[in-house]
């Protein structure tokens, strides 16, 4: 039994097998991230973003740029490098604006619109964002350091990436951050109240059109740390769109209005197409970690289709 | 109509003990009633009284966790929303579901769906389209072009039901509807948000439905007067169990009812 | 003035459910097929046929095939290239497996190589509502790209990884391989899509068409009165993909002659169909076409005026084409889903009042 051959692997060498594991849980935090800003946007607005992975490269690639201090479009040096705690917080402003300019140009003339317009929509969004951000700051890969520590240490017999326990440590906070903000404030409450019922969010005062502003405008500061995360371990560049798209595969998994979902479904992605990658890939020459986590998606929609975490739907005529 | 009261013997549909819950909340306890062949039925009651539920039930797009129906003597098994179409069920909806990107005609050729010969119009003969399927099509045309005709729309034959009056909508799914040579039509508000013409215009129209075909209707409506008028018996519902059954002038002397409307606390 | 259709009273339903049932129109429709078959295949340049018009007519057809899913049906697919892929290496394999094969048939079989295929990423994700079509497809585009790069099977184990057509003729024309000449391919390819054309056009409006557009505007509606959505939409699907295997299959023999697969028909390419639906028209045969002409027609004109007048650099161009691609996407979104095959319809409405519009 050929197939089961890794098995053995895994069990003979435990140590190397945890290192992969933890590989597949870094990259799934990645994962976590961008399915993390879909999430939100899914829930508070029902339109389901194919542009969260386009946003979090934008997101990087200005954050790049004004550390660098780049001149956008002319893409000479304008001798002005921002540092890396300025160049974040500009970069977050740029999120919310942009998420200002997505309601007022995109969302509000589509408003009440059939969901699969909207989808289409934000995938004409994710072009538009992608040729604005290469224009703007240029499309050669770009190295992105904003000061996380890197290096390695060991733990027993395990070499663990300095990096990667920040990594997580990030990723965690932010979840923290999110459901302090959704359970204890007044701002997450009404976001809540517009992911149960837009009428009757509407019916007791809530503005609608603010709330999705404030909902982008989060989904773009989750993309910003995604972006920055991603764009620091493996560089800023177009692929990481492409990556981000694995972000759906994670949304079958986890159910897409769950938070905790996202995280996990991110997680067991990563896990997931690493070690088969790394156990079964060879079998077969390899890169199936390009295709791994939508093939997985779709042999788990045959059994629990509304996800682990999604909520059973009642319809109504 | 109720004046002279019509005599019905053949049951039609009987629902026996019915219950439906989502989770905790309970929409429908314990009711039970029947529909005879040929009658109007109205299902009448205050808001959230669960009386489209009990159309989803009977539609099987709603399965009760408890009791069961039995239609045409036989009890029904749990059936899908096309199996009970199939079996004779039509219905139109509280707020029109019309498909908006289609014609009117095209809107009610949709109602004959389960009349059109599958074998004529599979893919390949509708790919040519020239020989059955375009056969099949005339003969379908013709039936729908009666329904037009009775339910004077010609006008509006070939304009997308999108751009339609509220009023219009309502007639066309109607129409829909018929287009299956329904047994049991089912018409949840057929007059919501009507003037007083449209609505006398719609009285008409289930009359003579009724009358012409013989077809069984069971309406849900809050016109009372409405009710009133065209019904042959209206059962009660609130807050999800039956409250009163029979024929209108009983139900509008019942104290139960008459509490219902007016909000007596429970 | 002359385009009218006063005068023109039907008395039969015969007359009534023509495709063009205004006699102007059949006329317009007359010409132009004239001018396809009888003037276009004597006049272009050899880049005239392979840059622009056969392109065209390939890109046509899968836009008619995503049209009947998106457009008509309502479900959205991700995977067109993967599905234009099964096409071609399909067409590939048979054609070289089976030398005496009618190419036609050849063709067909692809078609249904890649219907059987969208069965398969289908049935798991079309028995649930929502956009898990789209993830599948995406699942097909990223998967099958993989098989057919890693599994030397699929290219006769050619150690460069591409597919190669060999020659191949139909009644005595050559149109594949090196020595078909460009006006055959492109009169085959004009051929084809007519047909094609038709068919589709004949299925949208009869029955199935309807269920269809019953599932796309209100599935629960269309389930209550009898339709299965899970079977109609898996239906579309499979025709959808026929369409496009197809498309993929002449893509390969009729105009690249030799691809890379993988690269060929990457996800690039599936926007790329989804953006012809969409701008062309979605829910509309002639959008298919416009849609094709545009996206094909539009990168070639906005790379000679960004590089060729103001000197840009090709790749700031390209990024200029995904702004302008994008933003019309949206554009067309908000103003007119219905693309430039509704604009074209108020054109004709405007003209058949002119020049009394009351």
């Amino acid at each position: 039994m050929v197939l089961f051959a890794p098995i053995l692997d895994m069990v003979d060498s435990p140590e190397f097998f945890i290192e992969v594991i933890i590989g597949g849980l870094v990259a799934g935090v990645m994962y976590s991230l961008v399915a993390l800003g879909f999430v939100l946007i899914f829930k508070a607005s029902s339109v389901f973003n194919f542009s969260q992975g386009v946003l979090a490269l934008f997101a990087a690639l200005t954050l790049v740029g004004l550390m660098d201090g780049t001149v956008p479009i002319l893409l000479i040096d304008s001798g002005f490098p921002l540092p890396a705690w300025a160049a974040i917080i500009v970069t977050g402003l740029v999120m919310v604006g942009l998420a200002f300019l997505i309601e007022r140009i995109v969302l509000r003339p589509l408003v009440n619109q059939d969901p699969i317009i909207l989808f289409m929509s934000t995938i004409g969004l994710a072009f538009v964002l992608e040729g604005f951000g290469d224009i703007l700051w240029g499309s050669e890969v770009k190295a992105l350091d904003v000061g996380i520590p890197t290096g390695n240490f060991l733990i027993g017999e395990i070499q663990l990436q300095v990096f990667d326990m920040w990594a997580a440590g990030i990723a965690a906070f932010m979840v923290l951050v999110l459901a302090v903000f959704f359970q204890k404030t007044r701002l997450g409450r009404a976001l809540r109240a517009v992911a149960d019922d837009h009428q009757a969010a509407l019916s007791v005062g809530i503005p609608l059109r603010n709330i999705w502003i404030v909902v982008w405008a989060v989904a773009g500061f989750v993309a910003l740390v995604a972006g920055i995360m991603w764009g620091s371990s493996s560089g800023v560049q177009f692929s990481l769109s492409l990556i981000a798209l694995k972000a759906l595969p994670v949304l079958i998994l986890g159910g897409f209005t769950s938070v905790p979902g996202a995280i996990v479904g991110g997680l067991i992605i990563g896990v997931g197409e690493k070690v088969a990658e790394v156990y079964w890939g060879p079998m077969v020459n390899g890169a199936i970690e390009n295709w791994f986590a939508y093939v997985l998606a779709l042999v788990f929609l045959l059994f629990r289709p509304q996800g682990l975490f999604g909520d059973k739907i009642i319809e109504r005529v | 109509m109720s004046a002279q009261e019509r005599v019905f013997n053949e049951t039609l549909l009987s629902v026996e003990n019915i219950s439906l819950s989502f989770g905790a909340v309970k929409a429908i306890s314990d009711v039970s009633f029947d529909i005879k062949k040929g009658e109007i039925r109205a299902i009448i009651g205050p808001n959230g009284a669960g009386k489209t539920s009990m159309l989803n039930c009977i539609n099987g797009f709603y399965h009760p966790q408890l009791g069961q129906m039995v239609y045409k003597g036989a009890v029904r098994k749990q059936m899908k929303p096309h199996e009970t179409a199939a079996n004779g069920v039509a219905r139109t909806f509280q707020n029109v579901a019309l498909f908006r990107g289609m014609t009117t005609l095209d809107n009610i050729m949709t109602g004959r769906n389960l009349k059109i010969n599958k074998w004529k119009t599979w893919l390949l003969a509708a790919a040519i389209f020239v020989g059955p399927t375009r056969d099949e099509e005339r003969v379908h045309r013709a039936f729908v072009e009666e329904i037009i005709k009775f339910l004077e729309i010609e006008a509006i034959r070939k304009t997308p039901v999108g751009r339609l009056p509220y009023g219009l909508q309502k007639r066309v799914e109607l129409g829909r509807a018929l287009a299956a040579e329904p047994e049991l039509l089912l018409l949840d508000e057929p007059m919501a948000g009507m003037n007083l013409e449209e609505k006398q215009d719609m009285c008409r129209f289930i009359l003579d439905v009724n009358d012409e075909f013989g077809t069984t209707i069971a309406l849900i409506e809050h016109d009372m007067g409405v009710v009133m008028d065209i019904s042959d018996r209206v059962v009660v519902l609130d807050h999800g169990s039956k409250i009163a059954d029979g024929t209108p002038d009983e139900v509008k002397k019942n104290q139960d009812v008459i509490d219902a409307y007016l909000g007596v606390p429970h | 003035m002359f385009y009218r259709e006063a005068g023109q009273l039907k008395s039969s339903y015969a007359g009534d459910e023509a495709i063009f049932p205004i006699v102007q129109d059949r006329w317009a429709m007359a010409v132009l097929l004239l001018f396809v078959f009888g003037v276009l295949p004597f006049i272009g340049t050899e880049y005239f046929y392979q840059a622009i018009l056969i392109p065209v007519m390939v890109y046509s057809v899968a836009a008619i095939g995503l049209n009947l899913l998106t457009g008509y049906c309502g479900q959205l697919s991700l995977g067109t290239g993967a599905f234009m892929a099964v096409g071609a290496v399909a067409c590939f394999k048979l054609a070289t497996a089976f030398p005496e094969m009618n190419l036609i048939i050849v063709f067909v079989l692809s078609g249904l190589v890649a219907a059987g295929t969208g069965l398969l990423f289908g049935i798991p994700s079309l028995r649930i509502k929502g956009f898990y079509l789209a993830v599948a497809t995406l699942a097909a585009q990223f998967f099958l790209s993989w098989l057919f790069n890693k599994v030397t099977w699929f290219q006769n184990y050619a150690p460069s990884g591409t597919i190669t057509m060999p020659p191949r003729e139909v009644f005595g024309f050559v149109i594949t391989g090196a020595h078909a000449s460009a006006e055959a391919r492109f009169v085959f390819c004009a051929i084809v899509v007519t047909i094609l054309a038709l068919a589709a056009k004949n299925i949208v409006r009869g029955p199935i068409g309807r269920s269809w557009m019953a599932i796309r505007d209100q599935d629960i509606a269309a389930e209550l009165i009898g339709y299965r959505p899970f079977q109609t939409k898996l239906m579309a699907f499979s025709v959808s993909s026929f369409y496009v295997g197809f498309a993929g299959a002449m893509a390969f023999a009729l105009w690249l002659g030799s691809v890379e697969t993988a690269e060929a028909f990457d996800i690039n390419q599936s926007f790329q169909i989804l953006f012809m639906i969409i701008i062309g028209g979605l829910g509309s045969i002639l959008g298919s076409f416009l849609g094709a002409a545009f996206i094909v027609l539009m990168p070639i004109i906005l790379t000679n005026v960004f590089v060729g007048i103001f000197d840009m650099q090709a790749v700031t161009a390209k990024h200029i084409e995904f702004i302008v691609f994008g933003g019309l996407i949206i554009f067309f979104l908000i103003v007119e889903p219905q693309g430039m095959a509704r604009l074209w319809q108020l054109t004709k409405e405007k003209l058949r009042s002119w020049p009394f519009p009351y």
